[in-house]
């Protein structure tokens, strides 16, 4: 009873349609449009507030920091609002010098996210598939980091990475030696320590992701290809990788997106300066705080924006088609 | 618990009502967590109006808006707060807010309904919220407490209509620290020109030591060094200048200063751009560094007595112009809002806190700072305060330090990458930073 739908059909047809459900399709559809004010109350209650929210937390302001990146504003009063044309664009591409190294390093993180991270969880998630001992621990020790803010990851690996007190460099014996690696402050070395922190958890996510997949892909499938005389890795990368489809849509979007959105860990290690500058964290600099420069953070933000929707729109046409 | 026919109209009628609660109370909530950031920034909001609602001269509450919410600041200012109830009568309502959220919603926070009074510094960064009418004119107060400041004090009180607009609480001096027993072990002087803090350094390199400590993780520090080459390379006048953007960061004045820094860059910590100022501390007080550019509170760090007590400090070398006359000494104090301006109780307030008795109030609690009234007490003054404290006195100009004489955004966006990219590989872009400079003072 309790499954029946929840709005669209008039209480007073329904207690007579439950019984008999076979019978009424043709019925039904036509009854469904006849909404009385309540139905139209609850519809609207329902699809109004989510709106409103969606319209107030997502839409509006991205509208308003669209139009704010063509404008220079102080943040003061409103008339203070002046038109300022594609300045901003062109100040964020020809004269602003962390940007150009923010877009490259996005790439990197993503290209790291993408061919190594992502693999080490497919590769980890095929491993704990295996009917191995104490497969339940493994799980929930590389799952551990997942639950883990980017932010506290951060302050981890910084132990591990500290020039003098780390555990790196005392294990590689160059602790308080003038050899000693600074993992975090040398800007040639301390985007790839990042993202080896990243990865740590990243791959986590994605083991979980892989081990539901893994246990969805149909047995006899498998069976079917040894009985075909295929070798593990033919069964894997043939028949079990194709058959996850759905999953790898997500994983690859959730790739892309973590790339993207990547800002915390390079936050809490310097504020994504001196080699670990990223566009989110310029777009924080720039809006947030006190060095306030409401143009050209908009800037910056647009330009994100329009970044992600390509594999934001990417996804939504595969969901949308699959449904259809 | 399946109800049968009669039943599911209540059912669907508690589920979908307690479904919509549910939206509507993360729709509430939403709307609370989002607007919470806005009412902690100004948390005026709820308050009993005090002085401005009614404006008139009988108001006998004051409230605060203050960032120092650090637990010895926080107490300190309590100190104050309970001395002028003390003497006064008047009330004072507190609202203390983390002094990161508080300096970056500054903006919102005084257009919205700020306290009485908050807490500020002076500079380009006062100057700025004088410019736009955002704060109160305090002449009035300044007529009663002027005899008590020195003309450094006064000037950096002073907005660009040459009102005045802040009440000075402290202040604390930026120079070299450095271990007196190393220095005397080793025959160290105190040098007084750039010539020979070079040879010092190139001394103290064969020494084994690393010359001058320096850490840059967060970025500001280096505008330490900056300033002071600069000041000592082109005069306090261009510094000032040029944190206005009056001066062109592309000219040969602004290059000058890199290559001077140049040639003491080789004796600069290798590792500033992973280490941050406390850390940088603990190296000067392992010995493992000759000297550390950086304000007294540095002083913090060395919770050894022997150590601590082992400290001294000398003002940055002279170089081109103008000796050792300019300090950077960075003014912490209070300043009225705009909504405030008649209201006595905070005017009180205000001349209060340019006493002796009211910075002592302040400094009985937190001693790493130097009061800045002329009749406060420095009978408790250690030798290292003494010393501040005359070198402040002595100054002929006050700056206060690059983030706070210039547009947050330079100092933040621009000059922070620009310094740490310098600090790593000695070259610099003075028609960027121009280019930059332009496109940012542009958009105030």
């Amino acid at each position: 009873m309790t499954d029946l739908p929840l709005v669209g059909v008039p209480r007073d047809t329904r207690s007579k349609q439950a019984p008999t459900p076979s019978t009424g399709k043709p019925q039904r559809r036509r009854r469904v449009r006849r909404l009385n004010g309540r139905d139209k109350l609850v519809l609207g209650v329902m699809v109004g507030i989510p709106t409103l929210i969606q319209a107030v937390f997502v839409w509006i302001p991205m509208v308003l920091s669209i139009a704010l990146s063509f404008t220079k504003w102080n943040g003061l009063a409103l008339s203070d609002i002046k038109a300022n044309g594609l300045q901003n664009y062109k100040f964020v591409t020809q004269n602003y010098p962390p940007f150009w190294p923010a877009v490259q390093h996005n790439i990197i993180w993503l290209a790291f996210l993408a061919l190594i991270a992502t693999p080490i969880g497919l590769l980890l998630a095929v491993l704990l598939d295996q009917k191995i001992k104490g497969s339940r621990i493994y799980q929930s020790i590389f799952f551990t980091p997942v639950m883990l803010s980017l932010v506290l990851v951060g302050i981890i690996w910084q132990l591990m990475y500290e020039k003098d007190n780390g555990l790196i460099n005392n294990l590689l014996r160059t602790a308080n030696t003038s050899h000693a690696v600074d993992w975090y402050g040398n800007s040639k070395v301390n985007l790839w320590a990042a993202l080896v922190a990243a990865t740590w958890r990243h791959a986590g996510y994605i083991m979980v992701l892989y081990l539901a997949g893994l246990k969805g892909v149909d047995p006899s499938l498998k069976e079917a290809a040894a009985i075909d005389g295929a070798t593990a890795p033919q069964t894997f990368f043939r028949v079990v990788f194709p058959a996850m489809r759905p999953i790898n849509i997500v994983v690859v979007v959730i790739t892309i997106i973590e790339a993207l959105r990547a800002f915390d860990i390079v936050y809490i290690i310097n504020r994504g300066t001196n080699g670990l500058e990223l566009i989110s964290a310029l777009v924080i600099q720039n809006l947030v705080g006190e060095g306030q420069v409401i143009g050209v953070g908009s800037a910056l933000a647009v330009m994100l924006l329009v970044i992600s929707l390509v594999p934001i729109t990417f996804y939504l046409a595969r969901t949308f088609k699959k449904v259809d | 618990m399946a109800p049968k026919e009669s039943a599911p109209s209540a059912l669907e009628a508690v589920q979908g009502f307690s479904r919509r609660t549910v939206l509507k109370g993360i729709g509430v909530g939403a709307a609370g967590i989002a607007v919470a950031p806005v009412l902690a920034a100004c948390t005026g909001g709820s308050k009993p109006s005090s002085g401005g609602g009614g404006g008139g001269s009988s108001s006998k509450s004051v409230t605060v808006g203050s960032g120092s919410s650090d637990d010895v600041p926080k107490r300190a200012y309590q100190a104050v707060f309970d001395a002028f109830k003390a003497q006064s009568g008047d009330t004072v309502k507190v609202n203390t807010v983390p002094h990161n959220d508080f300096q970056n919603n500054i903006n919102s926070y005084l257009q919205g309904s700020p306290d009485d009074v908050f807490t500020w510094f002076a500079g380009y960064r006062m100057r700025y919220y004088a410019s736009k009418s955002l704060v109160a004119p305090i002449d009035d107060v300044w007529q009663s407490i002027g005899s008590n400041f020195s003309d450094a004090l006064a000037k950096a009180s002073t907005g660009d209509d040459g009102k005045k607009y802040f009440v000075p609480n402290y202040n604390y001096p930026w120079g070299y620290f450095y271990r007196k027993s190393l220095w005397a072990a080793k025959g160290y002087q105190v040098p007084k020109t750039f010539d020979e803090f070079k040879a010092l350094c190139a001394q103290m390199k064969k020494d084994g030591l690393i010359p001058i400590g320096f850490a840059d993780k967060d970025g500001w520090p280096a505008m330490g060094t900056f300033d002071y080459i600069n000041m000592r390379t082109n005069g306090y006048q261009f510094h000032v200048d040029l944190c206005a953007h009056k001066e062109s960061w592309d000219q040969q004045k602004v290059k000058d200063v890199f290559d001077n820094w140049n040639s003491i860059r080789q004796y600069q910590d290798p590792s500033a751009l992973g280490a941050t100022w406390q850390e940088a501390a603990q190296n000067l007080s392992k010995k493992k560094t000759g000297m550390y550019l950086l304000g007294s509170f540095v002083t913090q760090q060395f919770t050894d007595k022997a150590v601590l007590a082992d400290i001294d400090f000398f003002p940055f070398p002279a170089m081109a112009v103008e000796g050792q006359d300019s300090v950077e000494a960075p003014i912490d104090g209070l300043m009225l809002t705009k909504k405030a301006a008649n209201n006595q109780a905070a005017k009180d307030l205000l001349k209060f806190m340019g006493t002796g008795k009211g910075q002592d109030a302040y400094a009985s609690v937190d001693t790493s700072n130097l009061q800045t009234a002329k009749d406060a007490d420095t009978s408790k003054f250690n030798a290292l305060n003494k010393k501040s404290a005359e070198i402040i006195a002595n100054a002929k100009n006050i700056s206060q330090f690059f983030d706070r004489d210039a547009l947050p955004a330079m100092a933040n966006n621009v000059m922070i990458p620009a310094l740490q990219n310098f600090v790593k590989t000695g070259s610099i872009d003075t028609k960027n930073l121009e280019a930059q400079a332009k496109s940012l003072y542009a958009a105030q």
